[in-house]
């Protein structure tokens, strides 16, 4: 029918009768696609990784992953997909060699294979150089390079990222994206990447869902997201600008004041900023803005995404007191 | 299940094992240990069942051996899932049966390992060996560690916490060892205990090892095969159904 890889039907999971870690989350994935998850820590991204994944049985609704349903035939899935966990899950006691060649094993590679095939995962990560060092040894970055060498190593259709750069220097984060990037290009795999930064989000996916308390409240192009925020926000500082006249532009959406600074919301800046300066007269100072994802998580949940995370810690202390 | 399967976790098992120095020492040393104890404590003077005492325990010291490093084995699980680790593996095509094997043959290449540290420390207290009572001893503790490693595993599998799983493993472990044969002979018992050594795997184990060892046998050689027998296939039917049930 379509060409979705993965597709899920009012996906669900509650914990413990009482958790709602995922509502009725309906996507579809193309083949080929990055698709991103954003949205604030507990929001429902793992949880829903994890049922993709096989490692949790939704509670109610339903999903495919490759053609195949993640209750009835968990082991077609598995085949499917490689997987990136939040949490690093490499052994530490093996070499970093050695994790791949347990997984090349797992996964049943053809033994004339599996020392090519490992020698070009770890190079596509650059961690050739210390591939017979314990991981014990590695640096959270090298760690996370190396989940991803063991994600690709079985070229699975399906790769899940789920945090990809959490904890990374923006240093190590430019490096995992440029991987990413290159997975797709090179390898044509479709990846399902979750984020809490939007900034991830935004280089990286073609398509983005924006979850917020389990619930997906938003699904399009970064791009087609922004923009129905409602144009670019200019901000410009000066003594008397003719409001009538600015009002008049048609690409003028909005245009708030406060004391000598006004920030005015309009179509396409770029193309029509000269025609508003012109009207404006005398200017001490412009500023032209894009909205970002965080605008439209705004629009979305009346919050921005670093107050979201402020009121996830605060579950989070909440959840594990309830626990003891 | 696949075989190749069974081997890679059986050897991220032993490169784990080998890696983990504690783990190593006290495989060597624990047996040597319980040899003292008992052994040299107890004084060979007093004769059981027409061998000395020494000799009599010596199957019961073997057994208590990889007893309890078969049962406990199942703690590294608890650890695995603790350390995420454990996913990585049950998200892979493996099936559960496979990971379940695997791990069984991990657990009884280190209880074969230790077994072979005490027998050899047996040639000192004058253990009359034969190359076939050797080679069955080895080939008793295989199935006999099987057995319970698959105890320990399926504990492992439903624990969340490594205290949780020390607990029930300790109450478990104690009654194994000391309602079975394994220092005292199992004629003339009270009825209450020979029924509870009769059900005890521990006891049909020990039997046969001494039989092989020392020609002291309670029960007949096929009738301790078979129940060890029966035993083996009721643990792992049930640990491949705990690790089929169980989350990360
Ligand atoms: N095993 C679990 N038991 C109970 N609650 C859980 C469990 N796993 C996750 N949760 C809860 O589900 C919600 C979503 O968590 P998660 O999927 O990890 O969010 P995210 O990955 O977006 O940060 C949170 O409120 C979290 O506390
Ligand atoms: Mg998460």
């Amino acid at each position: 029918m379509s060409s979705s890889v993965i597709e899920t039907k009012k996906l669900t999971k509650t914990f413990n009768g009482r958790i709602h870690a995922v509502q009725d989350l309906s996507i579809s994935i193309e083949e080929g696609e990055i698709y991103g998850f954003l949205g604030p820590n507990g929001a429902g991204k793992t949880t829903t990784i994890k049922m993709l994944a096989t490692l949790l049985d939704p509670t109610s609704g339903s999903a495919r992953v490759n053609g195949f349903d993640v209750v009835k035939q968990p082991s077609k899935v598995r085949e499917s997909i490689g997987i990136v966990f939040q949490e690093p899950s490499s052994d530490e006691l093996l070499t970093g060699y050695e994790n791949l060649r347990l997984s090349a094993l797992m996964y049943d590679l053809p033994a004339s294979e599996i020392e090519s095939r490992i020698d070009g995962s770890l190079e596509l990560v650059e961690l050739n150089d210390r591939r017979n060092d314990l991981v014990k040894t590695y640096s959270g970055g090298m760690r996370r390079r190396l989940e991803i060498a063991r994600g690709l190593l079985h070229r699975p259709r399906i790769l899940f990222l789920d945090e990809p750069t959490l904890g990374l220097d923006p240093r190590g984060r430019e490096t995992m994206w440029r991987y990413v990037e290159r997975l797709t290009e090179e390898l044509r795999m479709t990846i399902l990447l979750t984020t809490h930064y939007m900034e991830e989000a935004d280089s990286l996916a073609d398509r983005i869902c924006i979850i917020d308390k389990g619930k997906s409240v938003a699904i399009d192009t970064p791009a087609r997201l922004k923009r129905k925020v409602g144009g670019d926000l200019v901000t410009i500082v000066a003594d008397s600008p003719r409001i009538a006249e600015i009002r008049r532009l048609k690409s003028v959406r909005k245009i708030e004041q406060k004391d000598g600074t006004f920030v005015i919301t309009m179509d396409n800046a770029a193309a029509h900023l000269q025609d508003l300066l012109k009207r404006v007269g005398k200017v001490d100072s412009v500023e032209v803005r894009s909205p970002t994802l965080d605008d439209v998580f705004i629009k979305h949940t009346g919050r921005g995404l670093e107050q979201a995370e402020g009121g996830w810690f605060e579950k989070m202390v909440q959840n594990t007191t309830n626990k003891e | 299940m696949n075989l190749r399967g069974v081997y890679a976790i059986w050897w991220r098992e032993m490169i784990a094992f080998l890696r983990e120095t504690p783990r190593l020492i006290s495989a060597i040393v624990n047996p040597i240990v319980w040899l003292f104890i008992f052994g040299a404590g107890l004084g060979a003077s007093v004769d059981v069942s027409g061998v000395d005492y020494q000799k009599f325990i010596f199957a019961g010291v073997l057994t208590q051996t990889f007893l309890f490093t078969s049962i406990f084995y199942g703690a590294y699980l608890v650890w695995d899932k603790r350390i995420d680790l454990l996913k990585s593996i049950l998200v892979s095509p493996l099936s559960r049966a496979t990971i379940f094997f695997g791990k069984v043959l991990g657990g009884v290449t280190i209880s074969l390992m230790e077994a072979l540290i005490v027998l050899v420390f047996g040639i000192f207290i004058g253990i009359p060996y034969t190359p076939a009572s050797f080679l069955m001893s080895l080939l008793i503790v295989f199935i006999a560690s099987a057995i319970f490693t698959s105890v320990g595993l399926t504990i492992g599998s439903m624990m969340e916490s490594p205290e949780g799983f020390q607990l029930l493993s300790s109450f478990l472990l104690f009654p194994l060892f000391f309602l079975s044969g394994a220092l005292f002979p199992l004629e003339n018992l009270p009825g209450w205990l020979e029924t509870v050594t009769a059900a005890n795997p521990v006891t049909y184990v020990v039997d046969m090892l001494r039989g092989t060892l020392l020609g002291v046998q309670h029960f007949d050689t096929s009738h301790n095969l078979l129940l060890l027998g029966v035993f083996l296939a009721i643990t792992s039917a049930v640990g491949v159904e705990a690790f089929k049930r169980m989350k990360s």
